[in-house]
Formats: structure tokens, sequence, C-alpha cells
């Protein structure tokens, strides 16, 4: 299961507090995060690496998808 | 230069760094007192430069405010980040920006002056950093329960340079010295007609104390580039702490602080004390509240003075409207007798804090959005 969290024109810190909440709630599930600043990825990848999740970043254009799953 | 290096630790200390000596350095070239740059003030000062306040003392079209803009701005284009966006509550951002000013000018300094007055021997700076951590700290709580300002949407490019447009039409006013007002005189006898301001500059205060503006624009460009690269932000500092115990913003301010309190000991410009203090007053009740109502909008807004400065730089048009409301705020806290002076807090001021506090609870309390 893969759940999707659109953050697209959000600023930080909205990004990362819906992100911590959605880690907080995925279990064994997947996320995908939409971002569309670099800020907010950096911050994003910053928050889910530091709540001990592997992250795979993927950019299409100006906008950015990062998976995040459990290690 | 690699991006990752002002990501990194080192690199948003070092940005402080910098910030802290070229402050402390431009008050030495001639800046007013504790105030080597100052976004509220600095913003308050070309209110006045335009005549859109009279107060005679705080005229004058400085050179700093619009070299964040052109620093970020270049920043911005150099590594590709320059994104017209806008959208997101444009006029409740601007009605922060208002009370953000109203708020800081019963204190007497953004963020940025707080600190350096701190390093400046100014202690009423504590009492003023301790507000507005008091009022990022509301904001975090409003952050958590679910606020949000909503959405940006990418723009047209032209909505992203309006605001570096406008710091051009006032760097072009700068050296030009226009004069629009025309007045009557009657010498001897005789009236005629003289050219006088807008623009205005000021004869005596600290409007008519400022570095060489060349100096000033080259070194606030090389913040405003620096500030952008790093994401430097007093509000966001204070914020991350509270919200995620995240340090990397705060030590870009205590770097700040530090680089800015050795330069003034340096170059003889540490004078602590409570009394007496450059443009500065001691109402702690004031300077506390002031504050707090300046942190809370920073943060439901999503950034300090300055912070917002640089993202209007890389084309964030939500964040040029809070500016220009910072302006407007500045125009109603001189004419409205707002804003605090020397000799105490501005007659009207403390109300004016009270409905700006009020204000904020509402935005905070009612701007929520389920995204998820």
């Amino acid at each position: 299961m893969m759940k999707l969290i659109d953050a697209r024109g959000l600023s930080c810190p909205q990004p990362v507090i819906m992100v911590r909440k959605g880690i907080a709630a995925m279990g064994s599930d997947k996320l995908e995060v939409l971002l569309d600043s670099v800020t907010a990825k950096a911050n994003v990848i910053r928050a889910a690496e530091f709540e001990g999740c592997k992250v795979l970043v993927s950019g299409r254009g100006d906008e950015f998808s990062i998976i995040i799953e459990r290690e | 230069m690699k991006n990752d290096f002002f990501g990194a630790r080192w690199g948003i200390i070092a940005v402080g760094l910098f910030i802290g000596i070229s402050a402390a350095l431009l008050q030495w070239w001639g800046n007013p007192p504790n105030m080597g740059v100052c976004v509220a003030c600095m913003e308050r000062d070309i209110a006045g430069a335009l005549g859109w306040h009279r107060a005679a003392a705080v005229q004058y079209l400085r050179p700093e405010i619009m070299g964040f803009v052109f620093g970020a701005l270049i920043a911005a284009l150099v590594f590709k980040e320059f994104r017209a966006r806008t959208g997101s509550a444009p006029v409740v951002r601007f009605c922060l920006g208002i009370f953000a000013m109203i708020g800081a000018l019963v204190f007497l300094g953004c963020p940025w002056r707080a600190l350096l007055r701190l390093a400046g021997g100014d202690f009423n700076a504590i009492v003023g950093l301790t507000g507005l951590a008091v009022g990022v700290a509301a904001g975090v709580l409003f952050l958590k329960s679910g606020f949000s300002l909503g959405r940006t949407y990418k723009a047209n490019w032209f909505a992203g340079i309006l605001l570096p447009l406008i710091m051009l039409a006032l760097l072009v006013f700068l050296l030009v010295k226009p004069q629009f007002g025309r007045a009557k005189e009657i010498v001897d006898g005789v009236e005629t007609l003289i050219k006088t301001g807008p623009i205005f500059f000021s004869k005596t205060g600290p409007g008519s104390m400022f570095a060489p503006a060349a100096l000033s624009l080259l070194i606030a460009m090389a913040i405003g580039f620096l500030a952008q690269r790093s994401r430097f932000c007093t509000m966001g500092a204070v914020r991350d702490v509270m919200l995620a115990r995240d340090f990397h913003l705060f030590s870009g301010i205590l770097a700040l602080l530090v680089a800015a309190f050795l330069a003034n000991l340096v170059l003889k410009q540490f004078n602590p004390g409570w009394e007496g203090q450059p443009i500065a007053h001691t109402n702690h009740l004031w300077n506390f509240l002031g504050m707090s109502l300046a942190g809370l909008a920073f943060a439901l807004a999503g950034g300090c003075p300055g912070r917002q400065l640089i993202l209007a730089g890389e084309g964030d048009g939500d964040a040029a409207i809070f500016v220009l409301g910072m302006f407007l705020g500045a125009a109603i806290s001189h004419n409205f007798n707002l804003a605090s002076s020397p000799a105490g807090v501005g007659l009207y001021g403390p109300a004016a804090t009270m409905i700006g506090l009020a204000f904020c609870l509402v935005v905070g309390f009612s701007m929520r959005e389920k995204f998820a």
C-alpha cells in the first residue's frame, strides 16, 4: 500500500509536519510525498532519515516525488 | 560553489558570522548604532523617504533593503532556483506584514536588530528576544494543530520579479534624488515655488546616519546571496528548535550574535546596560509584547522580515506582499502615533499591539486546511 501526501505549494515546516504525521501512521506501508521546492525536498529528506526511514527521490521537472519506507 | 556547504552546519554558521561582522562594520562606517542591518527600521526609513510617513528623523532610502533582494535574486538565478509563485492567502499575508511591522516598531527593531542590540550591550533586547520566542511558540502551536495559509501556485515570471523591480526603482531614486513635491515659500515678500520631497532625506536623527551607499548595497547583496543559499531565518531558527529540536538555523543566529559582539568589542561599539541605549526604550512590558506580536506574525507568515525579502528575491510573490505590508505598517506606525522612540512607547502603540495580537489569533484559529 502506498499512501500519498501532496505537499506541493506548501512552504516549510508544513510539508515536514505532514510527513512526520504520515510516517507515524504508515506502519509497514510506503509513503509518497509530492513537493515542488528544493528547500522542502531537503527538509523532508532530513526529517525522514531522522525517523530512521529510507528515501527514494525522483524529480519530474520542477516537481519531486519522495518515496519513504521503513528500513 | 556547491550548495551542500551552505546546507550544512558550517555553512549556516559562516553566513551568521558574515552578517554579524558586516552589521558591526556598517555601524562603524556610519549606520545608526546597533542598526548595522535592521529590516524593520530600514523599511521604515524607506517609507519615510517616500513620504508615506512624515517622521523627519527616519527618512532615507536604505540600500541594504534593495541589496538583500538583489543578492537573493542573483543567487536564485545562478543556482536555477528562481520560481515565480503566489496565491497563498495574499491579503492575510499583507495584514500580517502590517502588524509585524507595528510590533517590531513598538520594540524598535526586527529580530536581526534585536540580536545586534544585544551584541552592542543593550540588555532590553533580551526582553524583546524573549517576546519573540513566545510569539513564535504560539505560532508553532498553531502549525501543529493544522494552521496553513494554503498552497502557493506557479506564476508568470513577471509576477516573481516585481519586487526586485520596485527595489530597482528605489535605487534609481536614491541615485537621482528626485524632488516630486512643490511648496510655496515667501522670501522678502516675494512668493516663489520651491521643490521639496518626497524623496525626503533626514537631516538629523537615525535617518541622517548611513554608511556609504555603494558599500551598504554591496554588503547587503552579499548577505542576500548567502541568505538565499543557506535559508537563513531568525524566526525559522526558533521555530525549528521548538518544533523538531532542530538546531540547524539556530546555530546561524548564534553565530551572528557572537560575531557582532566580538566585532563590537574590537570596534569599541560595546556599551552594556539597560538605560540610555541607542534607539531603544526600557519599557519591558511593551518590548516583550511588541516582539511577541512580531514573532507570531512572522511564524504565521513563515519567515522573519529578512527571510521574506530573500524569498521575494527568488520569486515568491506572497513574501513580496508581506514586504509591502511591512511598508504600510511602518507608515501607519508613525502616522498614527504607534511607534516607540527613545522617550518610550508611542501613545497608541499598546492598543495597536493588542489589536495585532487579536488579529493574529483569529488568523491562527481560523486558517486551517486539510491536505492529506
